[in-house]
């Protein structure tokens, strides 16, 4: 699975982080990164689509 | 049922009034009516405003940020009579408003800019040790009673504890805050209180602001986030003593009146559903979803913008001048984005809501809200497991700017 967090959208919302720390981290002001890069381990697809469909700003892009 | 002072409301279409208690009380069948009805409501009391309920005009609204601008973010017009007197207070000092809150780009880019990461993760995260124990001193106060207020004893409490500590200022100060931000959000229609509440609230702040200087001048250590808005104007020209005094403004009044409003909304929905309260002692694991969830269908804060041109949206002219209501607790009740909106569920796993905003005015304090709500309802559950919402119709809601219980009588079931 692909993942990227568009930037121009991403307001710092955080839920991703709250719901994946361990796949997004967000700096000072709250913007969102992957810890990966695009490609992400398997066992973290589950909680990367949790954390597409929770974003309020539908910045999290994935692709199978 | 009270009505407000521009009497009952009997057409919600084009004579809505979010001050009218068939809102205050029940506001979600107003807009499950509107959303189909309408679905933008319009009225010319307090103004000409408009009233979206649905997610998608509520986000695009606030993604259109040049068309809505936040300048006028209040919901009841701010009426300044000749009769009210600044005395010591020259307008200029409030020439920047309250930004970003009161701010559209460039203003609120760089001033959020400098608040945000006094409100980041790991930031908040040092403020839970004293959340916590701020919690535990206001139960141990009645934790031998059998019945309380919850709103007034527990939850008004709570989020103006932790904004003083921020600020720097005295505790001993917190519940004349809470009046001061009550007059000036909550009994908006009373205009002379409220323009003396914000005097007030100016004035102390000035006061604040000045004693910070000097002790600074002199060489002192000091931490909160005043004192760093003062030494930050060495770096950057453009801090004003104004847009200092305005940021402080903010910071004061945000946080207080609405969290508060969200952490009684929840003990009052935990109090009314045993089971949800129960699921909730045996799994806590289930905070964080139960927290989002509680913003989702308690959503507390109503926000403002007023249109900057001649625009038609979703089939309604609006004109430069007027008001839209950013109406996010009805965009986190429309069937179309959730499923079953109007059953709390504290598991939902897809929540994808805008309790906190939408677009570039996101709450700048989200964290710290999260972080106290969540201190607030485990502190509260893990001293006193057992509690039920005594009297359903003794409970006092307010709305408008900000909903959330005002009286809250819950009893203790031993």
């Amino acid at each position: 699975m692909k993942i990227r967090v568009d930037e121009s959208k991403c307001q710092g919302h955080s839920r991703c982080y709250i719901i994946a720390p361990e796949l997004f981290e967000v700096d000072d002001y709250g913007y969102s990164h992957s810890r990966f890069g695009t490609d992400i381990p398997t066992d973290l697809e589950e909680k990367a689509r949790l954390a597409c469909e929770n974003c309020p700003e539908f910045a999290i892009e994935i692709a199978d | 049922m009270t009505t407000s002072k521009l009497g009952p409301v009997n057409n919600w279409e084009d004579d809505f009034d979010i001050l009218d208690g068939a809102y205050l009380n029940n506001p979600f069948e107003i807009w499950d009516h509107l959303r189909n009805s309408c679905p933008i409501a319009h009225s010319n009391r307090r103004g000409s405003n408009w009233l979206p309920t649905t997610y998608e005009d509520v986000t695009k609204i606030a993604h259109d940020v040049a068309t809505f601008s936040s300048t006028q973010v209040l919901v009841i017009p701010f009426i300044e009579s000749q009769s009210f007197s600044y005395e010591n207070i020259n307008p200029e000092v409030l020439g920047y408003g309250a930004p970003p809150i009161t701010a559209d780009p460039p203003l609120h880019t760089w001033t959020r800019r400098l608040i945000l990461p006094w409100f980041s993760h790991k930031k908040v995260s040092e403020y839970e040790p004293l959340t916590q124990a701020i919690c535990k001193k206001l139960i141990d106060k009645f934790s031998k009673r059998t019945t309380i207020d919850g709103a007034t004893e527990y939850a008004q409490q709570i989020p103006v504890r932790v904004i003083s500590h921020i600020l720097g200022v005295p505790e001993d100060m917190t519940d004349i805050f809470t009046t001061w931000v009550r007059d000036f959000l909550e009994f908006a229609d009373n205009s002379l209180n409220r323009f003396n509440s914000i005097r007030e609230i100016v004035l102390y702040l000035i006061g604040v602001i000045e004693e910070r200087k000097i002790l600074l001048s002199k060489g002192q250590h000091l931490d909160d986030m005043i004192s760093f808005l003062i030494q930050e104007q060495k770096n950057n020209p453009e801090i004003n003593d104004a847009i200092v005094l305005g940021m402080s403004i903010l910071l004061l009044i945000a946080g207080i009146d609405t969290t508060w409003s969200a952490i009684g909304s929840a003990l009052w929905h935990l109090g009314k559903n045993p089971h949800d309260l129960l699921m909730l002692k045996q799994q806590p694991e289930i905070m964080d979803t139960a927290v989002e969830e509680i913003l989702r269908a308690y959503s507390p804060v109503t926000m403002a913008r007023v249109v900057t041109k001649d625009t038609e949206f979703n089939g309604c002219p609006m004109k430069q001048g007027e008001k839209v209501l950013m109406n996010f607790p009805a965009a986190n009740r429309d069937p179309k984005v959730f499923e079953n909106p109007e059953t709390v569920d504290l598991k939902r796993k897809i929540n994808r809501h805008v309790a906190f905003g939408s677009g570039i005015h996101r709450c700048g304090g989200a964290n710290l809200a999260r972080m106290e709500l969540k201190m607030a309802i485990s502190t509260f559950i893990d001293n006193l497991p057992n509690f039920m919402v005594d009297n359903d119709d003794d409970v006092v809601w307010a709305g408008g700017q900000v909903r959330g219980p005002r009286k809250l009588p819950l009893k203790f079931i031993k």
